[in-house]
């Protein structure tokens, strides 16, 4: 229910892609941007937010898209973050937009262990503020696991090189690489004035199944041998390849095993295919790349002759659910099924580990062996400790690790400045501005589009398959990308009430065309939100989305917005005598460090 | 400006007994005033003929000249429209009513369409209770030429430049049960709850079936001192009682208090729900409903909803003995049914 003083949250929360976004990065904006051919603008836009908008437009996990309002119409979601890709491919050179690195330092040193997302982000965060920053990292290059993780058929290295260049390439930065860290204790020794850990996380899990160790040599773990790919370590694979595990690495490894020697490639999933933790694009990407998918295989042994491997033998199982709906996997009782490999790529699920941090340095560790970290400050139990990204709180994703290291930055610099990391920290900054711009004319488009989704063009599978660090994707090209950006609902132009102007006239009920709007009375205090769902003009079904609730207008009446399935067509607004309804555009943006010294 | 609405609807839209959703009555987008009375009458109409699941091709929409008459365009897209002569949509819509009678027809008027140039075909269709809708969106003045008083508007009503009216206004209401209309009703464009169920009731009623229907001229009649502004009508309306419309083929499930609930049952079986009504009203008597807009009107009220019904009408065509078929139906063979009737005809007049 809506208090004016939560009006700009419930705004927030209409601009579902945003919302969903761990980062915030304001999507309808850039995608406005893409559309006016301003894609510098865009990408400096995303670049302020999420800080690797070529990466990250190539393999974000999206959490946007499954969010867009688009969806909830019954429709595929806006490609968002291929448009992302879209600002990368077509921006201009924006070196000169690049904030400046000050020559005169502040005198605080920083040091980030690891150089993934996570440190990257804090380092770009602070860098423009003075800071002197130190990266750890064992691998020969910054990017962490967007660099040793990441197939180049899906990233390739120049898109790294550039956007881990703006940040390590522009002063004021010292890499140690090839610099494993060992201990914590040491690098607390160095005098440093805070520490931030982004060490990701870096071990695959084994799968301890009968003759797991009579065959080594054939049995890879995921992402260690996708990281040996990367760098070179690892230039081929058997013929037969069986790639356990149904998440995105285990879409990666069947991918790069398809291109670098297998010719037979099957991925195997313990449990039913519809529940598979990879993203849907990514299973897609790799059946179209004719790799099968197995579902209800449950991996029992594996079978060898003289110490090679030579199948691998799965128990057939069916999924049930408990009341409870916890899944039991039940055998179905059918004869075990043997498949013939030369290599297994064993991808079931990634941990943390720290045996590099001391446990008596003042970092407490939590009941899973993980470093207590503070949900809002970043902080660990020591006073100069950070921790974002994956170390953080387990296995998630490049975008949730920027969003994350972002506020660690914020923490960071008030801790440098002897300021409160909690009391101090500033609050996100918001602009709402109204789109009219004359009688029935808006400075956005509110003609909403009703085409559907567009494909990103391919290289053809053969080519794809031939090379290893040919990119799949060939990306939008500008025609597309404007066809695509069109689809954008604008969810952020909101639609602002104002009830001292409304006259009841009910214009704006009668030409919603998706019926979110009604007038009707209600009892703050008495009623409930259950109820009055009831009683709106449109199915109201949906309890997750908000529904505003003005105040009293001049009947005693209020009017009542489902968000819902407002698809920010305007006519509510184009339709109301005196102007009680207005288009505004928020444009909201999550704090970071610069916010502490405006 | 939007001219063009999106095709998108609420996913979860019901539909009707037809499988229609309400979208598939609906109608261009209006190029009405924002804020005009009219469109919400439009949305009535669109929301009355979604639930009784009446066909779109099975309805005529008829109208005459102004602002009232521009909005067949906005409803019914897929029905059958005639947009007549000022004033002439009476008749227009007696002829198309004679030729087929089996269509539903609407007819939407304004308060110079009706009740100035058009008067004497409004008297004239309602004395021979053809079987209609007549909708009269009533604001009091003549909008599409810039507001000028019109024949409604109200005794002392003052328009936008500050006049006060010093001429009598016509109540079609009132005209209309002196005529002989045997279903009279009033209603006011921001209350679909009465208006709604009172157009279904209208369609369901087999004759002459009048509402005049208060409708605020957001442009040049919704001004302080008017008396047919939103805040006005919302102010002084009172309504003879609350309306509920359960048509024919559908079970009565509520049950109310007799005490406060009056039953009238419709020639097809249609019941109309009438609770609360005002002291000493009944609906099927004339003068009760002649006295009750005069007690009304002296107290400065406007008084609104079902003000007649005459459950057991006699229609045009039963007046005039017309064939029960459409005449675009009727064969050769029973348009000339041969020289033996002829002579069979002629025998009985020997």
């Amino acid at each position: 229910m809506t208090e004016p003083r939560d009006l700009v949250n419930h705004y927030h929360r209409v601009v579902d892609c945003q919302y969903a976004c761990p980062a915030h990065t304001p999507v309808p904006e850039y995608i406005r941007l893409i559309a006016q051919g301003r894609h510098t603008d865009s990408y400096m836009l995303n670049w302020e937010s999420n800080v690797f908008p070529g990466i990250l437009g190539r393999v974000c996990d999206r959490p946007c898209e499954p969010a867009c309002r688009r969806g909830r119409l019954q429709e595929e979601p806006v490609a968002i973050c291929r448009l992302k890709r879209v600002a990368s491919d077509f921006k201009e050179d924006i070196s000169e937009r690049l904030p400046d690195i000050p020559t005169q330092k502040n005198g605080k040193h920083i040091a980030l262990i690891g150089a993934g997302p996570a440190s990257l982000t804090v380092a770009r965060d602070l860098l423009p503020l003075g800071y002197d920053i130190t990266i750890f990292d064992d691998l020969s290059q910054a990017g962490g696991m967007i660099r040793s993780q990441i197939p180049r058929f899906r990233l390739p290295s120049e898109v790294i090189d550039e956007e881990v260049g703006y940040i390590i390439d522009r002063g004021g930065v010292t890499c140690h690489l090839n610099h494993r860290v060992d201990s914590l204790k040491q690098v607390l020794a160095q005098d440093f004035d805070a520490v931030l850990i982004g060490t990701g996380a870096p071990r695959g899990r084994d799968l301890n199944i009968p003759g797991r160790n009579d065959a080594d040599e054939h049995i890879h773990i995921g992402v260690e041998w996708l990281a040996n790919v990367a760098f070179k370590h690892v230039e081929s694979i058997g013929e037969k390849v069986v790639v356990l595990g149904g998440g995105n690495t285990a879409m990666d490894c069947c991918r790069t095993a398809r291109r670098i020697g297998g010719k037979e490639v099957i991925v195997t999933v313990r449990s039913p295919f519809a529940t598979m933790k990879a993203s849907p694009w990514e299973i897609e990407d790799a059946q179209h790349e004719g790799i099968p998918i197995l579902d209800n295989h449950v991996p029992k042994r594996f079978h060898t002759d003289n110490g090679r491997l030579t199948a691998i033998e799965f128990e057939l199982v069916r999924a049930e659910y408990d009341s409870n709906g916890k899944r039991r996997l039940i055998p179905t009782g059918e004869d075990n099924v043997v498949i013939e490999c030369t290599d297994v790529l064993i991808a079931v699920g990634q941990e943390n580990s720290f045996p590099w941090i001391e446990r008596d340095i003042g970092i407490q560790f939590n009941d899973w062996d993980m470093p207590e970290v503070d949900p809002v400050t970043y902080r660990t139990s020591h006073e100069r400790v950070f921790v974002a990204g994956d170390a953080a709180f387990g296995p998630e994703n490049i975008i949730t690790a920027v969003a994350q290291a972002h506020q660690a930055a914020i923490s960071i610099d008030l801790l440098c400045r002897g300021l409160s990391l909690t009391e101090k920290r500033p609050p996100p900054d918001y602009t709402l501005v109204s789109q009219k711009m004359g009688v029935h004319e808006w400075s956005y488009q509110n003609s909403v589009a009703n085409d559907e989704r567009y494909k990103v063009p391919l290289i053809a599978t053969d080519k794809a398959l031939a090379d290893l660090g040919t990119e799949v994707e060939l990306g939008y090209d500008i025609e597309l990308a404007l066809r695509e950006a069109s689809r954008c609902l604008s969810c952020d132009v909101q639609t602002v009430f104002y009830e001292a102007r409304c006259i009841e006239c009910d214009a704006c009920i009668d030409v919603c065309p998706t019926n979110c709007l009604t007038i009707t009375h209600f009892d703050r205090e008495q009623g409930s939100e259950d109820e009055l769902r009831q009683r709106l003009v449109g199915p109201s079904k949906n309890t997750e989305q908000p529904l505003y609730i003005s105040a009293d207008l001049n009947t005693g009446r209020v009017m009542i917005k489902d968000e819902d399935v407002c698809v920010h067509c305007g006519l509510c607004a184009e339709r109301c005598p005196t102007a009680a309804w207005d288009m505004q555009k928020l444009l909201y943006k999550e704090a970071q460090v610069t916010a502490c010294h405006k | 400006m939007s001219y063009i609405i999106t095709n998108f609807r609420h996913p979860l839209s019901p539909t009707n007994k037809l499988g229609f959703t309400r979208k598939d009555y609906e109608g261009a987008l209006s190029t009405l005033c924002a804020g005009c009375g009219h469109d919400s009458i439009s949305s009535a109409i669109i929301s009355a003929c979604f639930e009784m699941s009446i066909e779109p091709h099975r309805v005529a929409k008829l109208s005459g000249i102004g602002c009232s008459s521009k909005t067949p365009t906005y409803f019914l897209g897929n029905s059958h429209g005639f947009n007549s002569v000022h004033g002439r949509m009476p008749s227009i819509t007696t002829g198309a009513n004679l030729a087929n009678r089996d269509l539903t027809y609407i007819g939407v008027s304004g308060d110079g369409d009706s009740a100035s140039i058009g008067l004497g075909q409004f008297a004239h269709v309602a004395r021979r209770n053809l079987n209609m809708l007549y909708i009269v969106e009533n604001n009091g003045c003549y909008g599409l030429t810039k507001g000028q008083n019109s024949a409604t508007t109200d005794l002392d009503s003052v328009n936008k430049s500050g006049v006060s009216n010093t001429f009598e206004p016509i109540d079609l209401a009132n005209l209309a049960l002196q005529l002989g209309a045997t279903f009279v009703a009033r209603s006011f464009s921001g209350d679909k709850q009465q208006l709604v169920p009172l157009m279904k009731a209208a369609m369901s009623h087999r004759g002459f079936a009048f509402i005049d229907v208060i409708s605020p001229c957001v442009t040049f009649n919704n001004n302080p001192g008017s008396k047919k502004s939103y805040d006005f009508v919302r102010e002084h309306q009172e309504a003879t009682s609350s309306i509920d419309f359960v048509p024919m083929e559908k079970e009565i499930t509520t049950q109310y208090d007799p005490g406060t609930t009056q039953e009238v049952t419709l020639h097809d079986g249609s019941v109309i729900h009438l609770h609360k009504a005002i002291e000493g009203f009944n609906v099927h008597d004339r003068r009760s409903a002649l006295r009750a807009i005069k007690d009304h009107q002296e107290r400065g009220e406007v008084l609104t909803g079902l003000l007649y019904v005459d459950t057991d009408p006699v229609d045009l065509h039963d007046v005039i003995n017309t064939t029960h078929k459409p005449l675009s139906s009727l064969t050769e063979s029973s348009l000339c049914p041969g020289s033996g009737m002829l002579k069979s005809i002629n025998d009985s007049l020997r």
